[in-house]
C-alpha cells in the first residue's frame, strides 16, 4: 500500500459515506406518505439498463485500443463470456471461463 | 414490536432458499475481491471492513485501485456517489415495498445492494411470511456471504502473494457484462435501446474526457437524453390508466406537467 493507513481508512470511509447517501437519498427525497412524480418512476424503470452498460465501459476504461495490447486479450475474454453466457447461461461459468482466458492471454501471451 | 420466534423462523426459511444464488455468486466473487486485495500486499482486515461497511462489490473493486494510488478522499467520495447512483434507482423502487417497516428499514435501505434489490424486488413471498423480516433476512444473509468470501480471500490473498495472478482483476469486467448480458436477453427493444444508450455515450465521453473525467459527464448526458426520449421509451404509461384514484390523477398530472414543460 503506497498510502499511510489512516489516508487508507479515511479513502474507505469516504467510500462508505458515497455509498450510503446513493442508498439513502430516496427513501429521503421521497417519504413513505407521498408517490413520486411519473418522471422518477420512469427513470427507475430505464436507468438500471443504462447503468449496467455504464459499468462494462467503466472496468475497461484504461484500455488502450492504439498502443500495448490494442485491448485484444479483453475483447477475446469477452467474447469468450458472451458465448458461455449465451450457451449456458450461468453467472460463474461465464465469469471464471473469461477471467481465466484474461490471465492465460496476459500472462503468456502478450 | 415484540416478535415472537415462529415469525421470525418461518422469515428465515423462506429467504434461505432465495438467497442460494447470492451465496455461491457471492461467495466467489467476494473471495476473489480478497485475493485480489491479499495479493496486493493488504492484511484480510482490509477485505474484511471494507466488503462489510461499502458493500458494493463494485466499488469495493474499485477502492482497492485508490488505495494504490495517491491520497484523494474526494475523488473517492464522488467516485462511490456515481458508481453507487444506480441505488438511488433501486431505492425508488422499493419505496413501496420498504414502506412501514420501522426501524428495519435503516439496515434494509443500507443493504440494499445490487443482488439484493434483485431477490427481495421480485420475490413472491409465502402466504403467511412477514414481508419485513423476510426482506431483512434475505439481506442480512447476503451480507453474511459476500463479508465471509471475502475475508477468507483476503486470507488466501496473504498467502499466495507469490503467485501470478496478474489479470485477476478481470473478474469485475466479467461479473459487469453477465450483468448487462442478464439484462439484455431478459428485456424487450425498449430496454435495448437504454442499455446501447449507457454503451454508446460513456464510449463517447471516455474518448472526449478521458478515463478519469468521463463519468459524469456520461451520467449527465445519459439523464438527459433519456428524459429527451421518453415519449418512445416510457412503456409505463398504459399502467398508470388502471391504477386507481389518486395515483393515476398525478400520473396525468405530471405528464401534463411534463408535456408543457417540452413545449417552452
Amino acid at each position: 500500500m503506497t498510502m499511510e493507513t489512516w489516508q487508507g481508512v479515511v479513502t474507505i470511509l469516504m467510500a462508505v459515506l458515497g455509498t450510503v447517501i446513493t442508498r439513502f437519498l430516496p427513501f429521503i427525497v421521497f417519504p413513505e406518505s407521498e408517490r413520486p412524480p411519473r418522471v422518477v418512476e420512469y427513470l427507475g424503470k430505464v436507468l438500471p439498463y443504462a447503468m449496467g452498460g455504464l459499468l462494462v465501459v467503466y472496468s475497461l476504461k484504461n484500455v488502450t485500443p492504439f498502443s500495448g495490447t490494442h485491448g485484444i486479450p479483453e475483447a477475446v475474454a469477452i467474447t469468450v463470456i458472451v458465448a458461455l453466457h449465451v450457451w449456458k447461461r450461468n453467472m460463474l461459468l461465464s465469469i471464471a471461463g473469461g477471467t481465466a482466458v484474461y490471465m492465460l492471454l496476459v500472462q503468456v501471451v502478450f | 414490536m415484540r416478535v415472537n420466534r415462529e415469525t421470525l423462523s418461518k422469515a428465515l426459511r423462506a429467504a434461505v432458499p432465495k438467497s442460494l444464488p447470492v451465496c455461491v455468486s457471492f461467495l466467489f466473487l467476494a473471495l476473489s475481491y480478497g485475493v485480489l486485495m491479499g495479493t496486493k500486499g493488504f492484511s484480510f482486515v482490509w477485505p474484511m471492513c471494507m466488503s462489510a461497511f461499502i458493500f458494493t462489490g463494485s466499488m469495493e473493486f474499485v477502492t482497492v485501485n485508490l488505495l494504490l494510488s495517491a491520497f484523494n478522499p474526494i475523488a473517492a467520495f464522488l467516485l462511490a456517489i456515481m458508481i453507487g447512483a444506480r441505488h438511488i434507482f433501486y431505492g425508488i423502487s422499493m419505496l413501496g415495498k420498504y414502506r412501514n417497516m420501522g426501524v428495519k428499514k435503516f439496515y434494509l435501505i443500507y443493504g440494499l445492494c445490487d443482488e439484493t434489490f434483485a431477490v427481495n424486488s421480485g420475490a413472491k413471498i409465502p402466504q403467511g411470511v412477514d414481508h419485513g423480516w423476510f426482506y431483512c433476512f434475505v439481506t442480512l444473509l447476503n451480507q453474511f456471504y459476500w463479508v465471509l468470501g471475502a475475508t477468507l480471500g483476503g486470507l488466501l490473498g496473504e498467502r499466495l502473494s507469490s503467485l501470478n495472478t496478474n489479470g485477476l482483476e478481470f473478474i469485475l469486467t466479467g461479473l459487469f457484462v453477465v450483468v448487462f448480458l442478464d439484462q439484455w436477453m431478459s428485456s424487450e427493444r425498449k430496454s435495448h435501446m437504454a442499455a446501447l444508450l449507457g454503451i454508446v455515450i460513456p464510449v463517447i465521453c471516455l474518448t472526449l474526457f478521458g478515463p478519469d473525467g468521463f463519468m459524469v459527464p456520461s451520467l449527465v448526458i445519459m439523464l438527459v437524453l433519456f428524459l429527451a426520449l421518453r415519449r418512445y421509451l416510457d412503456d409505463l404509461k398504459p399502467e398508470d390508466g388502471t391504477d386507481a384514484g389518486a395515483g393515476a390523477d398525478a400520473g396525468v398530472d405530471a405528464l401534463t406537467a411534463e408535456g408543457k414543460e417540452s413545449e417552452r
